[in-house]
């Protein structure tokens, strides 16, 4: 269990501070990937006929899925396959992390095909008591999907609970 | 068959989804997710052994609320906003049962509305993954 967690000026600082854009792919096999990882059996999201029969221009993201991060050596985070820079960090220096929450609006079709553009910013910090692991730090991020037209198809925010 | 305005009623259930995610199941989440934490596929990783077992990711929950909705959608509307709540943790190889309630359906701005509320329920019956959707219906 972490000691007192404190919420520093310079953590404090970080807040709305955006990351460089990262680019986010969505192919006919990152949909079916992710629609298998989670155990879909519609068709649509991994049929490209059946897709376009139920009228989309070819595989859909199934409710969730936001493309897959491109994964650069030394770039990329290798746990979780985002980029490393992701903005000026928090420095908190608490090992663990669980997910607390996540929502997401979305604001135009994302399908096979597209490529999105994605920033991301440190929305806000608060700290938090949990029975089992003691004090945590509750960061929530905001992130903005665009796609290659320059449309904002979505935007997702999450809380990363550390401790 | 798509989901029809007329189908359903505020109190509605959606059909629920019955799931038990094993390892390989995490794994096959983990390669599509891009989420390689060890925690959901190693018991030898520290925070496992803390926690006395990995766990299931909670993006995999929240995904799999989303498979619920798109499956009682079936392409008869889009989702407009879907959240959910992490407030327990799920194992490997349990049973959970997913589902969801119409709470409010309505019309606006010449869009038909409905607002659905979500659970993850674990074989104790305890709702970990609160959450909630909003959809749009096309006819």
């Amino acid at each position: 269990m972490a000691e007192k967690i404190e919420i520093t000026e310079a953590m404090q600082a970080v807040v709305g501070v955006q990351s460089e854009p990262w680019t986010h792919e969505v192919t006919t096999t990152s949909v079916r990937s992710f629609a298998r990882g989670v155990g879909y059996t519609d068709p649509v999201y991994f049929d490209e006929e059946a897709a376009k029969k139920a009228g989309y221009r070819s595989l859909p993201c199934p409710p969730t899925y936001l493309g897959t991060p491109i994964f650069i050596p030394g770039l990329s985070n290798d746990t979780f396959s985002g980029p490393k820079n992701t903005g000026p960090g928090l420095n908190h220096g608490l090992k663990n992390v669980l997910d607390g929450g996540t929502e997401t609006d979305y604001l135009a079709d994302i399908c096979a095909g597209d490529t999105l553009s994605v920033t991301s910013c440190c929305a806000d910090l608060s700290i938090r008591e949990s029975k089992t692991t003691g004090q945590m730090l509750i960061v929530t991020t905001e992130s903005t999907y665009t796609n290659q037209d320059g449309t904002v198809v979505a935007k997702q925010r999450g809380q990363g609970l550390f401790y | 068959m798509p989901l029809n305005w007329n189908a359903f009623e505020e109190g509605s259930n959606l059909p629920e989804l019955e799931k038990a995610p094993g390892v390989t199941q995490l794994v096959k989440y983990a390669a599509g997710g891009g989420d390689f934490n060890p925690l959901h596929h190693d018991f030898a990783f520290p925070q496992s052994k803390a926690l006395g077992s990995i766990i299931i990711h909670g993006r995999f929950k929240y995904a799999a609320l989303g498979e619920l909705v798109s499956n009682w959608l079936d392409h008869g509307g889009r989702i407009r906003t879907l959240s959910c709540q992490y407030r327990g943790m799920d194992l490997p190889d349990q049973p959970m049962t997913l589902g969801g309630v119409v709470k409010r359906k309505w019309e606006e701005g010449g869009e038909k509305l409905a607002e659905v509320e979500l659970f993850v329920k674990n074989a104790e019956g305890k709702n970990t993954t609160p959450g909630s959707a909003v959809v749009v219906v096309n006819a």
